[in-house]
């Protein structure tokens, strides 16, 4: 495997940790308004995320930097190219990182609810942006023969960017869902409702990504040159999909929260296969020798060399402190006491 | 307006904004980690200093959020308005875009929920250990993303081949001595922020008379921060200036309204007319002698002015305006020298005070409300900077390379006018927010009863240490 093909799979690798933290964190703000009735609920709710949506929310900004050093071209393109969905999703999570460091600092109740709101609706649009996104770039955009993309509003939504969008949108509740499950303490009342909601809303997230893999197929070609292994990826997804309602079933947590997780996995490698089997990480719909190939977009190989370094260093270090701040909170939270005497 | 004036507002905005939350948090975190080790260290003392932590470990929160959203914005912003910049120079300035995420970002975000929240989980080394790796990771970021700076104004180790600039030595990029320079500055500046901020602070409630225990001591800390901070500013801006007389020549006869050369001795001027569009300036009030000691810590020497320089260019470069906005970077210049000086006095005065006898400075009222009204001027000097380094180097993006017109994204003006509205409305939201915020807590200093306090969580039970919460619950 050359460096171009590695940086590309690492770029896949930084997108899917992304998707799969943040979409449990995502996930938990966009399940409060159903789940929390009081505000020591509330608590419980933001606390069960508290000390890891921060380091979370770094795997976006290092998949961009990633991009911008390993493959600047397709960076631009396709930051530029769907400039007003990537402005919209700055502005939600700009809302939402303050939303909870600011939630707690004035003791007045409609304080609390309008931030309560900006995490919901800073949680909301961008779990349906991403997958848009991910849409888009299976389906292409207009880039014309200099490798410039006429963007443009209207041109970021079409059926299948939709259907994208419900996709992510509703898989990162399923997985918030089961997120909470293992965070939550058992015998609360939080728990039960967070089962209930991981059965309805993983019943709806399986309907959405049939929904996605069916299109992709039939309007996008999304799997023409799939050959048999890289089949396997979005049929383990629905696979994997499945399986939550019998672990959620059978009461085996954890299990399903490694399904929901794998299910993201599966999704996101799903989109990189396609691009990858097509040799186009950005094609056009202007004119197919347009489109913007891997080789073209990638940087030079001493940059590469030196980023592959940078990457072997830093990416195991950085993996390794997290999951210990996970292990360091392992503990699970209860709305009565506990978790939250500092904080949130 | 068009698209190249809006994505270039844009960038300004999001840099000034981003950078009014980020210079507090830079220097804030190794403050608070200064006093995290006092409280460790000395255990008699713990109280004292454990309180002290909380306080502004609380306000250090409030601020840090923000930083972080707004870093995101900063970040995008290459890929979605300077996409054509983006190509040109992806090869090298990526390089140490991905080093601050990987080396700092994860670092700080990850470590600072350790450290609150962890304050009856972490043993207290450990604790310790998590706020030296914010303060660390914090000095980390500013350190890489600096040099992707300085990189633009001082382009060094590549070659351009087929429209894109192509890295040849990445040693050269990382010891590009306008980096060290303009790091130990932002660096500098960024512990005087965050020294007249806990100074200020200290002051208010010294002047009170609450809790004189914590903030006498508090504002020591903070003096020894903001001598250090001072000095270091002072210095390595000096120094700045200097070679941008060498390698950016248009800026420094931007910074002095020079329009053409000088004669030896060169004078400073004090306070100009500027006149651009007639390029001479009407009226000006002139010390002698100062302009050679400012550029060459010499009474004699000479410096080209803006006339001849735009003719060097236009042979070197091709016809084209080459003079940045003079007025601007001319005033801006001297608002930041006048404060940077006015701070460096405040700072020794007050480390005078504190020598001269015991109790003499916290009981000089006047100097301690001054210290309460000058909480905003290292803010002001650092804004006036950046605008004297950024539109200094005018027109061009990387410094005779790439212009600002050649690295805008082919988007409509529309698209880039509508997201600057937005983003306008939620920083002047934040911006206020965070003011409101810190305002408010600082006023509210550390308070006793819960019931009194007007902010609700996450403020810390300021009575506890955090070292006695672990042993509480171990």
């Amino acid at each position: 495997m050359d460096l171009v093909t590695l940086w590309f799979w690492l770029i896949a690798l930084t997108f899917t940790l992304y998707f799969f933290l943040e979409g449990f964190d995502f996930g938990v703000d966009l399940l409060r308004p159903m789940l929390a009735r009081t505000e020591p609920e509330e608590r419980a709710l933001t606390g069960t995320i508290g000390p890891f949506w921060d380091g979370n929310e770094v795997w976006v900004i290092a998949a961009a930097g990633l991009m911008f050093s390993t493959f600047p071209v397709w960076y631009g393109a396709v930051f530029s190219g769907m400039y007003p969905l990537f402005v919209l999703i700055l502005l939600a999570l700009l809302l939402r990182g303050v939303s909870f460091e600011y939630r707690n600092q004035v003791d007045s109740a409609r304080w609390r609810a309008f931030w309560d709101w900006m995490s919901f609706g800073g949680s909301l649009v961008p779990s349906f942006l991403w997958g848009v996104i991910m849409a888009k770039l299976i389906e292409g955009l207009p880039v014309d023969g200099d490798g410039r993309v006429e963007g443009g509003f209207a041109a970021m939504f079409s059926p299948f960017s939709l259907v994208g969008g419900a996709t992510t949108l509703l898989l990162f509740m399923l997985h918030g869902a089961n997120f909470l499950l293992l965070r939550l303490h058992t015998d609360t009342v939080l728990y039960d409702r967070a089962r209930r909601a991981a059965l309805r809303w993983g019943a709806l997230a399986t309907v959405a990504i049939v929904a996605f893999v069916v299109m992709g197929y039939v309007t996008e070609d999304l799997f023409e040159d799939f050959g048999v292994v890289p089949w396997a990826f979005p049929v383990a997804a629905f696979l994997t999909l499945a399986s939550i309602w019998l672990a959620l079933s059978r009461r085996r947590d954890t299990l399903a929260f490694t399904m929901s997780g794998l299910t993201v996995l599966f999704a996101t490698v799903t989109v990189f296969i396609a691009l990858f089997t097509r040799g186009e990480v950005l094609p056009s719909t202007l004119d197919p020798d347009f489109g913007l190939t891997l080789r073209e977009t990638a940087s030079q190989h001493y940059t590469l060399v030196l980023m592959t370094w940078v990457g072997a260093i830093f990416l195991p270090l950085i993996i390794g402190y997290q999951i210990w701040n996970y292990y360091v909170f392992r503990e699970r939270v209860r709305p009565d006491e506990g978790a939250l005497n500092h904080g949130y | 307006m068009d698209v190249v004036e809006l994505s270039r507002f844009q960038f300004a905005s999001t840099s000034i904004f981003h950078f009014f939350f980020v210079s507090l948090t830079v220097g804030l975190a190794f403050l608070i980690a200064v006093m995290e080790t006092i409280a460790y260290v000395r255990s008699d003392r713990r109280e004292v200093y454990g309180k002290m932590t909380n306080f502004f470990g609380h306000l250090f929160l409030i601020n840090f959020a923000v930083g972080v959203v707004t870093g995101i914005v900063q970040e995008f912003q290459f890929g979605m308005n300077w996409s054509e910049y983006s190509d040109f120079v992806g090869n090298i300035f990526g390089v140490p875009l991905a080093l601050e995420v990987l080396m700092a970002f994860f670092l700080e975000s990850t470590f600072i929920g350790l450290w609150w929240f962890g304050k009856d989980r972490l043993r207290p080394w450990m604790r310790l250990a998590s706020i030296w790796l914010v303060a660390v990771g914090t000095q980390i970021s500013a350190f890489w993303i600096v040099l992707a700076n300085a990189w633009m104004h001082h382009p060094v180790g590549y070659e351009v081949v087929d429209g894109q600039a192509r890295l040849t030595d990445f040693a050269a990029v990382v010891f590009n001595y306008k980096a060290w320079l303009y790091f130990a500055h932002v660096q500098g500046s960024a512990w005087v922020v965050a020294a007249f901020f806990v100074l200020g602070i200290s002051a208010y409630h010294l002047l009170r008379r609450q809790d004189t225990d914590v903030y006498s001591r508090s504002l020591h800390i903070g003096l020894v921060f903001a001598a250090i901070g001072t000095v270091f500013s002072v210095v390595s801006g000096h120094t700045e200036a200097q070679v941008a007389r060498e390698d950016q020549p248009m800026k420094f006869a931007a910074m002095e309204a020079q329009w053409d050369t000088s004669e030896s001795p060169a004078p400073w001027s004090l306070f100009a007319v500027i006149d651009q569009e007639k390029r001479e300036n009407p009226f000006s009030i002139e010390l002698p002698y100062v302009g050679s000691i400012l550029a060459y810590n010499s009474l004699e020497g000479r410096y080209e002015g803006i006339n001849q320089i735009e003719e060097q260019f236009d042979a070197e470069y091709g016809e084209g305006d080459y003079t940045p906005p003079v007025a601007w970077v001319y005033w801006s210049f001297r608002i930041m020298v006048a404060i940077g000086s006015l701070l460096l006095a405040t700072a020794f005065l007050g480390l005078f005070l504190w020598w001269r006898r015991r109790r003499g400075l916290e009981s000089t009222r006047w100097y301690l409300k001054a210290l309460v009204l000058f909480i905003p001027l290292p803010w002001i000097a650092n804004f006036t900077g950046w605008i004297v380094t950024e539109m200094g180097r005018q027109p061009f993006m990387v410094y005779g390379e790439l212009t600002v017109t050649e690295g805008v994204s082919p988007n409509s003006a529309g698209e880039v006018l509508a997201g600057l509205i937005g983003l306008w409305a939620v920083y002047l939201a934040l911006i206020g927010l965070d003011v409101y915020l810190l305002t408010v807590t600082a006023r509210a200093g550390i308070h006793r009863r819960p019931e009194a306090q007007l902010v609700a969580a996450p403020a810390p039970d300021y009575e506890g240490t955090g070292f006695q919460e672990y042993e509480k619950r171990n």
